[in-house]
């Protein structure tokens, strides 16, 4: 069996376990399950997967009214009938009203497609039960022309979440599951280095020092991601922030913490820091 | 044996199922444990663990059975060196190609089949369980034990493992967990068509179509939607602390639950007085009339608690010696003025049904339909409270 190879690109990297886990799911044609911490990611991976496959990205972000019908198709009822009212079109034929979803354009295309089913858990709880069955057979019915599309190919899945309880145990055992752990500080030295190739490396180290301070700050409620961190750093460059003044003082520090009451957490430790 | 590891997982906690056994076979047939048991290790995570929260298990496990320190897997250093470092680099993608992917099924018959016959050692080669090679079976250290069907391997057979299994599986006292008690309350709801006109109605539609002889003129008409009101009180007496985390996985549940209508909840102490408290950490809240006040005879309310207490906190004004005020009025007779405001209620008991006839609770039975707090006795409670089961009235021995 061939298949290109994913090793992440230039603007994403990945570990090695997580490009192992991509290849594995692309390879056996099962969903790959991504779950992790906001901000590492998982959306992205997407992204990534699509630009170094060569393949197109077709995006469905689930919401909590979201159902599985959708992502095939849904039938324009509306239009049609409003069409033979008016009659300026042919409506004799079905198929102009059927609107395709994300899924079903997944499954009908003519190349094989990464489609990312954003953020899973958002759903009802029988969302991804109902997904299922698609997923699988890799064909789905149009029950209003009664048409069955077999995928030529099947798609490559991803699947973001960010709760790790409510997911059928039926789904996650279909599924190649990856979970992004935070990333350590030699990672995210390299991460941030791919987003700001010029940057100081005594103001990258300090900076780093900073954000892992203040994730391991145990009274923070939300604490800084990584593209909040990428944020502060362009913040700091564009405000002319010295290397020794992250370390005096904590400036910008709206642009890593959103909440009120983690920012005067984080002022007061650091008063208490400096006491020390 | 390879197929020991799987039990091994198994008898370590995690619920690993055949099919994904089966998947991670397959993918060691496509050889992407490359030979490594690091690549390994890995691959058969991403494949078997689906939890985070079971990674630790894993870990453990996965240590406990390649470094041999369990003492019912010994594996020796000679094996595990052989695993580290395979004689033989992997094969080709071009290799790989040549070989024809045969079915699951055939695969499966075929690994027993060769288990059985195999007697030693083996490195490369496209038949013999062993490393390197492009036999099916047992690439890249991912078959430890391969070697010792025919050697002197000890330790527990498969078949007593898997008996431990089903005995566990076939415990009736599972625990229920928040996705179960999410499916029970999804039951909960009444489906009504209420408000703005968003939906379009192809009955009503094709309708007056006919009747306006085919001028067709849409119809709309409002969603389907639960109307399920739905109250939740729980008790967080000292008496509850054992039954704790299942109390939250129901909170978690009902909280999360997004097809009521409206949702509240409060907490209470022993039993419910004249305030209820929606924060526990702070005991704030508010009185109890201002709750009755909002909710009527369309609310379902749930109340779980285990009715345990001294008679006279149920029965007597000034019962509830917690509290720094004095209640005026009886616990019981709160209850049953709750029940009267909201019939379709019903109360939860974590305790079993055994020791109902306890005082206490079997006063708070009279008030309330008493369910065990199981996946069982949530399902029956919910029937209550939909009305596809009959609902004891109020027995009206008390004050109001």
């Amino acid at each position: 069996m061939s298949f290109s190879r994913f090793e992440g690109t230039d603007r994403y990297l990945v570990s090695a376990e997580l490009r192992d886990a991509v290849n594995v799911a692309v390879a056996l044609e099962r969903p790959l399950l991504i779950r992790g911490e906001p901000g590492t990611g998982k959306t992205v991976l997407a992204e990534a997967i699509a630009e170094s496959l060569v393949l197109d990205l077709l995006c469905w972000n689930i919401r909590s009214t979201s159902k599985a019908q959708e992502g095939l198709y849904l039938y324009d009822t509306v239009q049609r009938l409003n069409d033979a009212r008016f009659g300026d079109r042919d409506i004799r034929d079905v198929r102009p009203y059927i609107k395709y979803g994300p899924l079903g354009r997944a499954l009908l295309a003519e190349q094989r497609v990464v489609l990312l089913i954003d953020e899973v858990d958002k759903a009802d709880i029988e969302f991804p039960n109902d997904l299922l069955h698609e997923l699988d057979r890799t064909s789905f019915t149009v029950h209003e022309t009664g048409e069955t599309h077999v995928a030529r190919q099947r798609p490559v899945v991803v699947i973001t979440s960010n709760n790790e309880k409510e997911l059928p145990d039926a789904f996650l055992r279909r599924c190649v599951f990856h979970y992004i752990a935070f990333p350590e500080r030699d990672l995210m030295a390299e991460i941030v280095r791919v987003h700001h190739p010029d940057v100081e490396g005594e103001l990258l180290r300090q900076v780093l020092r900073r954000f892992y301070w203040l994730r391991d700050l145990d009274a923070v409620r939300k604490r800084p991601s990584t593209s909040e961190l990428i944020d502060w750093i362009a913040a700091l460059r564009r405000g002319g922030v010295t290397a020794a003044r992250i370390e005096q003082e904590l400036p910008f520090l709206g642009v890593l913490l959103k909440r009120e009451s983690d920012v005067g957490v984080a002022r007061r430790a650091h008063r208490q820091q400096a006491v020390n | 044996m390879f197929t020991d590891f799987f039990y091994f997982l198994r008898a370590r906690g995690l619920t690993v199922s055949l099919t994904e056994w089966l998947t991670l076979v397959e993918a060691l047939v496509q050889g992407h444990a490359r030979s490594d048991l690091a690549a390994f290790y890995s691959l058969a995570r991403s494949l078997l663990v689906k939890r985070e929260a079971d990674f630790d298990l894993y870990d453990r496990a996965f240590a406990a059975f390649f470094d041999g320190v369990d003492e019912h897997f010994e594996l020796d250093a000679e094996l595990l060196a052989w695993l580290a470092d395979p004689v033989l680099p992997p094969p080709s993608a071009a290799d790989l190609d040549g070989l024809a992917a045969p079915d699951l099924e055939e695969l499966r018959r075929l690994f027993e089949e060769r288990l059985r016959e195999q007697k030693e050692r083996h490195d490369g080669g496209e038949k013999w369980i062993g490393t390197g090679g492009a036999s099916p079976f047992g690439r890249g250290g991912a078959h430890p034990a391969g070697v010792r069907v025919g050697g002197a391997g000890g330790g527990r057979s498969a078949v007593q493992i898997a008996g431990a299994r089903r005995f566990r599986n076939l415990r009736a006292d599972r625990v229920l967990d928040t996705r179960q008690i999410g499916l029970a309350l999804r039951r909960l709801r009444r489906l009504e068509r209420r408000g703005a006109p968003e939906v379009l109605d192809l009955e009503a539609t094709i309708d007056t179509a006919a009747r306006n002889a085919g001028e067709i003129d849409l119809v709309f008409a409002p969603e389907r939607r639960n109307h399920v009101k739905l109250l939740l009180l729980i008790d967080v007496g000292g008496s509850m602390d054992p039954h704790a985390r299942l109390c939250e996985r129901l909170f978690s549940a009902a909280d999360k639950a997004r097809h009521f209508k409206r949702f509240e909840y409060r907490f209470f102490h022993n039993c419910v007085y004249e305030r209820l408290y929606t924060d526990i950490a702070q005991w704030r809240g508010a009185p109890t009339t201002e709750l009755l006040r909002e909710i009527d005879s369309t609310w379902s309310a749930i109340l779980v608690g285990d009715a345990w207490m001294s008679p006279y906190e149920l029965t007597s004004p000034g019962g509830a010696i917690d509290y720094a005020h004095r209640n005026e009025e009886s616990g019981l007779a709160w209850l049953s003025r709750l029940r009267q405001r909201c019939p379709q209620s019903v109360w939860l008991n974590p305790e079993p049904a055994r020791i109902w006839h306890a005082t206490t609770i079997d006063l708070v039975r009279r008030v309330f339909p008493m369910f065990p707090l199981t996946l069982d006795g949530l399902g029956e409670a919910v029937d209550v409270l939909r009305g596809s089961r009959p609902n004891r009235p109020l027995r009206t021995a008390f004050p109001a």
